[in-house]
């Protein structure tokens, strides 16, 4: 079966944006997408659109209010923080089974503030009863897993939170460029020890697309440009006797990672730079293990010497990451897979990963969903 | 199980359980109720329609959990959601048959330095903190302590 490829992408810079909706920012995502693969709105034939705090007012069709209603399909996706990748993966569905040439997917959002992860409605509060619900905690007790098993410190995951807010000083495209220095991150207002406030990801809206063709159609727009899509995965937690009462993000990341390496023929050793899910500084580094960049264990060494830093052995999150691009939920798989692409191009500038000729994305939605993907330049 | 009993049963106005596998003897004391599948014997604290584990629809027997288990991981949380008292510890423990159970560990300082992973623990019961419903009805929590303590 031929690949699917991406012929366009783009986001809109990750920040607040009150008084826009959900339709005005897809649609302005779509069409810099859209104008990137130099297509317009009536060459389409589906579009997927991703958005959890939207789902309830299609958020697709407004997109389609925006852009432009030409009656073609559109599904709404929901998949906690893999909807954009979800969406994503659905577009990417479309072509691989020929049902459509042009499919474009949209990952938007506008976060309420605050921390998520509040519980469930019961008839009193649980949070502060049994334990916490809230996603600082959440992840923090699986990074004092990953301490408990293996000595990594405080010190290291605080680390993560320095590496990816230097990038994010390199993207004009993140919602903070602003160095944080060890001591001021670990100095921040702990929020559940070991995660303090800079080293918990941005709640910002935003929103990014992707103009997702056939191989014919890649062909006939012409290849300089073009994103191979090498692995699409998406996995749900498996059986696990913790999970849920510990939600388990390591388990359904390698179910995921495994199966994108074997889609795709390829290795973790063979991948150039990672865009991967650092909702928290704590889940950074159990990923290194999960999609294969270190052996088990060894994530805070990787951390120590620099390897994930741009210009480090894989260069992981040089964007800023969700720590300081922002994670507006909807949006995120989708900007990583963008991040990925301008590297692939050789077009991101001053964090550009040099010779990057392929690249992974990671994204992970508790409840619990993982989306990864393996892009390639074309 | 021990349906006929008629002493001491609970009344309406008695303290609710604030976890539905919080379950309570006929002389009124707490304890935690785990499944286990007939089929492969997984553990869980509900009843789902297939066992997540193996699939298998043969049902679950009920069985009364341990009250002493092992510290598997934690966070002190400094910020919770507004009217939350802060700091807490927010435990996950393994008990020592196979459950693992959320909630707060308690008579200890919260702090990294005196809280340490594999520690031995042991479930207490008592008043979920004063939360009550909107009817006015006051709930019973589990908590986990140190197992030393007052030992």
């Amino acid at each position: 079966m031929a690949d699917a490829y991406i012929a366009g992408i783009d986001m809109l810079k990750f920040g607040r944006y009150p008084d826009r909706s959900f339709g005005e920012l897809g649609g302005e995502a779509a069409l810099l997408a859209l104008d990137d693969a130099g297509l317009g709105v009536r060459d389409v034939q589906a579009l997927y659109c991703g958005s959890v705090f939207g789902s309830f007012e299609m958020p697709g069709q407004n997109v389609m209010r925006q852009i432009g209603q030409t009656g073609i399909p559109v599904t709404n996706v929901s998949n906690a923080c893999a909807t954009g990748a979800a969406a994503f993966r659905e577009a990417w569905i479309a072509v691989k089974a020929g049902i459509c040439d042009v499919a474009l997917a949209v990952g938007v959002e506008k976060m309420p503030r605050g921390m998520l992860g509040g519980g469930e409605e019961t008839a009193i509060s649980h949070e502060g009863l049994f334990g916490s619900a809230s996603m600082p905690c959440v992840f923090a007790e699986s990074g004092m897993e990953h301490a408990a098993k293996y000595g990594t410190t405080f010190e290291q995951f605080a680390k993560v939170s320095v590496k990816n807010h230097h990038h994010s000083t390199m993207n004009p495209k993140a919602m903070y460029q602003k160095e944080t220095p060890l001591e001021e991150v670990m100095g921040a207002e702990m929020i559940a020890y070991p995660n303090t406030k800079l080293m918990c990801s941005v709640n910002v809206d935003g929103a990014a697309a992707a103009v997702v063709v056939s191989e014919k159609k890649a062909k006939e727009l012409g290849l300089d440009r073009a994103i191979r899509v090498r692995a699409s995965a998406l996995a749900s937690d498996p059986w696990n006797p913790r999970n849920p009462t510990m939600w388990d993000v390591n388990s359904v990341t390698q179910l995921a990672a495994k199966q994108a390496y074997e889609q795709a023929g390829l290795g973790a050793d063979d991948i150039d730079l990672i865009e991967l899910h650092d909702c928290f500084a704590t889940a950074e580094l159990l990923h290194y293990e999960n999609l294969g960049l270190c052996a088990e264990g060894e994530a805070g060494r990787m951390i120590d010497d620099d390897e994930t830093a741009l210009g480090g052995r894989i260069p992981v999150n040089v964007s800023g990451g969700l720590l300081s691009k922002g994670h507006p939920l909807g949006a995120t798989g989708i900007a990583n897979m963008y991040e990925v692409a301008l590297h692939l191009r050789g077009e991101a500038g001053a964090r550009q990963v040099e010779n990057a000729k392929r690249g992974l994305t990671h994204v992970v939605g508790l409840g619990t969903a993982c989306a990864v993907h393996i892009l390639e330049k074309a | 199980m021990n349906k006929t009993s008629k002493t001491k049963e609970r009344m309406s106005t008695d303290p609710k359980p604030a976890q539905k596998f919080i379950k309570f003897e006929t002389g009124g004391r707490p304890y935690i109720e785990g499944k286990r599948c007939r089929s492969c014997a997984a553990v869980m604290t509900s009843e789902p329609l297939a066992c997540p584990a193996c699939g298998a629809r043969e049902g679950y027997d009920s069985f009364r959990a341990a009250e002493t288990g092992v510290l598997h991981a934690y966070s002190i949380v400094a910020r919770s959601y507004p009217g939350v008292a802060t700091p807490f510890v927010s435990a996950i423990v393994d008990l020592d048959d196979g459950l693992t159970l959320k909630g707060n560990l308690i008579n200890i300082p919260p702090t990294p330095e005196t809280i340490t992973p594999g520690m031995k623990l042991r479930v207490t019961f008592d008043d979920a903190l004063g939360r009550t419903d909107k009817e006015g009805g006051s709930y019973i929590a589990y908590f986990f302590e140190p197992a030393e303590q007052g030992a």
